[in-house]
């Protein structure tokens, strides 16, 4: 009758530290759950689509609820365009905020700047709609889009018709929302990084800038890289703000001034009204293609991550 | 640990909290007299569906109809599934979505909406008037510019600019789009066989803008530029809008008298189940562009006091309903309809 070290699953929940471990291990499993659940109603509600269309779904043009022909290629085509010119007007401009923020603005103005940086995070989608209807877009149509037309017009990105609506306008107003993200991630990140390594640059020679850009900026690589992400994550879905800018017009166009569709859009756009199972179907398994099209952007930028930290680097 | 002093400790709690839960919620007080309806459909009607539902109230405090405005196709969707009571749309049910309910379910007109052309010409402040045919062409695209001579036929004394149209459609699916594309259907064959009529079409020309707002809104700020909005968003925001040609010939300006006779114009031809389309009727001055908006009521209803309810208050909506249509610029039905339909309400059993 020797006494057991074992204890039982109950006798062990009497333990403070294992019902703490039981609890965060159900919430951590709830919200995988939660996203298994999730694809699984995607997938279950877009079946008429997905068995009627197959792998044409993605690179059919047409989009004709009449006539029950469904493609998802202008979708996809406008969620991606509009998101890289948010992207590529945010990240510069978020990097080079954060950097002053963090490195070289004096600490109370830094701190006074960033508390009104993150207030703008929390102003909902639909203002930043009405701000961009009531004066982006006339200031698009006319002195901007015709000054870029001008100087730029050889390009195929600035030719055509100017609305003032369109893909321009829908990527500069998601610029505006997703910069808030990046400069408040990335200035946190390059507060953490520890100050011997600044030291260290300029123990060896480097100047203030050549501190800030060749040591502290890469060593803060991943917080800045995974602010971006979330500058993108927020720009794919982002629904009310786009709809009211982008012209929302299911057709592939080379120029920023044309008017197009995104995914998020066309959801919010025609999901009540949709009497037809095919059309509700297809309009769900557009909202899967997303979910898709999110985990591969995410996979490849963790592949892009991982092939360059595993260039020798010290950092974790 | 649990000790006895804890476990005593919380039966007075939890006997409190289940005291106030039980009796004085007002929860209770309300389910324990009055019969809730639940209904959900069509946004058009929602603020006339609103006032009547909450005046009905008023009169008989024992029922409470509560409304969702949940877009027409929402509502025909949760008529079928059973989850609502009753439904409402801008669109008459499709025979295959009648087919696949598991009851028959009756239409009842309740009042009418009609849509106008509205558009922005720098230097133009007339009313303009437009034939099927520039209506048709401009939506397909076919018309490209304002100095066509579809239309500046029929504006004799207006200098209309040789620039491009910037058309102007919804985006989003709705009852209105069904009402201009089921009249452009009718007036242009070529619109009914690359186009047709929906709720959400594919449009060959134009920007798309969410909502009679956005419309509206890309309409001002785009010179050159002709979209369609609903006639009471255009009346309660003092919009200028276009002139039809009726079938008749004569170009008829919408408003509240105009709609109602295009009803009034249909009634003979009327079928006994109120599903039809009132676009383009015969009569002299008919608003060419109207529709009715109806509540889908399924004709067999089990449980006897909420039958009793919703047959009560549609004969309330066809007599002291109809009164207070046009405060809020919904255009009344005419009384041929009314006659016709209150005989209808006795199918409901």
């Amino acid at each position: 009758m020797a006494a057991t070290t074992q204890k039982t699953f109950l006798n062990r929940l009497r333990n403070g530290d294992e019902v703490a471990h039981l609890i965060t291990l159900m919430f951590a499993a709830s919200i995988l759950l939660i996203a298994g659940l999730l694809v699984l109603e995607l997938f279950g509600s877009s079946t008429e689509a997905r068995h009627k269309f197959g792998w044409n779904f993605f690179f059919t043009s047409k989009w004709d609820p009449v006539a029950g022909q469904f493609g998802a290629l202008p979708f996809i085509y406008g969620t991606v365009v509009t998101s890289a010119v948010a992207l590529m007007i945010a990240v510069p401009l978020g990097i080079g905020a954060a950097i002053f923020l963090a490195e070289l603005a004096p600490p109370r103005i830094s701190d006074a700047l960033t508390f009104i940086i993150e207030l703008l995070a929390a102003v909902p989608s639909v203002i930043y709609g009405l701000l961009a209807v009531f004066a982006l877009v006339p200031l698009l149509r006319d002195p901007i889009q015709p000054f870029l037309k001008s100087i730029l017009g050889f390009l195929p990105f600035f030719q055509g018709p100017s609305y003032g609506v369109g893909f321009l306008a829908a990527g500069l107003i998601l610029a505006l929302m997703v910069i808030p993200f990046i400069i408040s991630i990335s200035r946190e990140s390059l507060l953490s990084v520890p100050n011997d390594q600044r030291e260290a640059a300029l123990a060896l020679g480097a100047t203030r800038w050549e501190s800030t850009w060749h040591v502290v900026v890469p060593y803060a690589r991943l917080g800045i890289i995974g602010s971006i992400f979330l500058a993108l994550a927020r720009a794919l879905g982002e629904t009310m703000a786009v709809t009211m800018v982008i012209g929302n017009t299911p057709q592939i166009a080379a120029s920023l001034f044309a008017t197009g569709y995104t995914i998020p859009a066309v959801i919010a756009n025609e999901f009540t009204e949709a009497t037809e199972n095919l059309h509700l179907s297809a309009l769900v398994e557009l909202g899967l293609v997303l979910f898709l099209l999110t985990i591969i952007i995410n996979a490849l930028a963790r592949l892009m991550v991982l092939a360059t930290t595993r260039r020798g680097t010290a950092q974790s | 640990m649990m000790t006895r002093k804890h476990v005593m400790g919380a039966v007075p709690i939890l006997w409190l909290i289940g005291w106030s839960l039980a009796s004085n919620s007002p929860a209770t007080v309300h389910a324990a007299g009055t019969l809730l309806i639940n209904g959900a459909g069509a946004t058009f009607p929602y603020p006339i569906y609103a006032k009547w539902f909450d005046a009905y109230h008023t009169a008989h405090g024992d029922i409470q109809i509560n409304y969702q405005s949940i877009g027409s196709g929402g509502g025909i969707r949760q008529l079928l599934a059973g989850t609502v009571e009753f439904g409402a749309s801008d669109m008459p049910m499709t025979d295959e979505q009648l087919g696949q309910a598991k009851m028959k379910i009756l239409h009842f007109p309740t009042v009418l909406g009609a849509v106008v052309p509205t558009y922005n010409i720098p230097g133009v402040s007339q009313e303009l008037k437009f034939t099927p045919e520039a209506l048709a062409g401009i939506f397909l695209g076919t018309i490209r510019k304002w100095n066509d001579s579809n239309l500046t036929k029929a504006n004799a004394g207006v200098k209309l600019p040789a620039e491009d149209i910037v058309v102007v459609h919804r985006s989003e699916g709705s009852g209105t789009t069904f009402v201009w594309t089921d009249y452009l259907s009718k007036v242009s064959p070529d619109w009914k066989s690359k186009v047709g009529a929906a709720a959400s079409v594919s449009w060959p020309a134009g920007l798309g803008g969410k909502g009679n707002e956005g419309v509206s809104g890309l309409v001002k700020q785009t010179p050159y530029s002709l979209g369609y909005v609903e006639l009471i968003y255009a009346i309660q925001n003092n919009m200028s809008y276009g002139v039809v040609r009726n079938s008749s010939g004569n170009f008829v300006k919408a408003n509240l008298a105009s709609v109602t006779k295009a009803a009034a114009a249909v009634a003979k031809t009327m079928p006994d189940d109120f599903r039809v389309s009132i676009t383009n009727p015969p009569g002299k001055d008919a608003y060419p562009i109207a529709s009715f908006t109806w509540l889908l009521v399924p004709s067999t209803i089990s449980d006897s006091s909420k039958k009793s309810a919703i047959v009560g208050f549609l004969h309330w909506m066809l007599h002291d309903g109809q009164k207070m249509t046009e405060a809020l610029s919904y255009a009344p039905l005419p009384p041929e309809v009314v006659a016709k339909e209150a005989k209808a309400i006795s199918q409901v059993q």
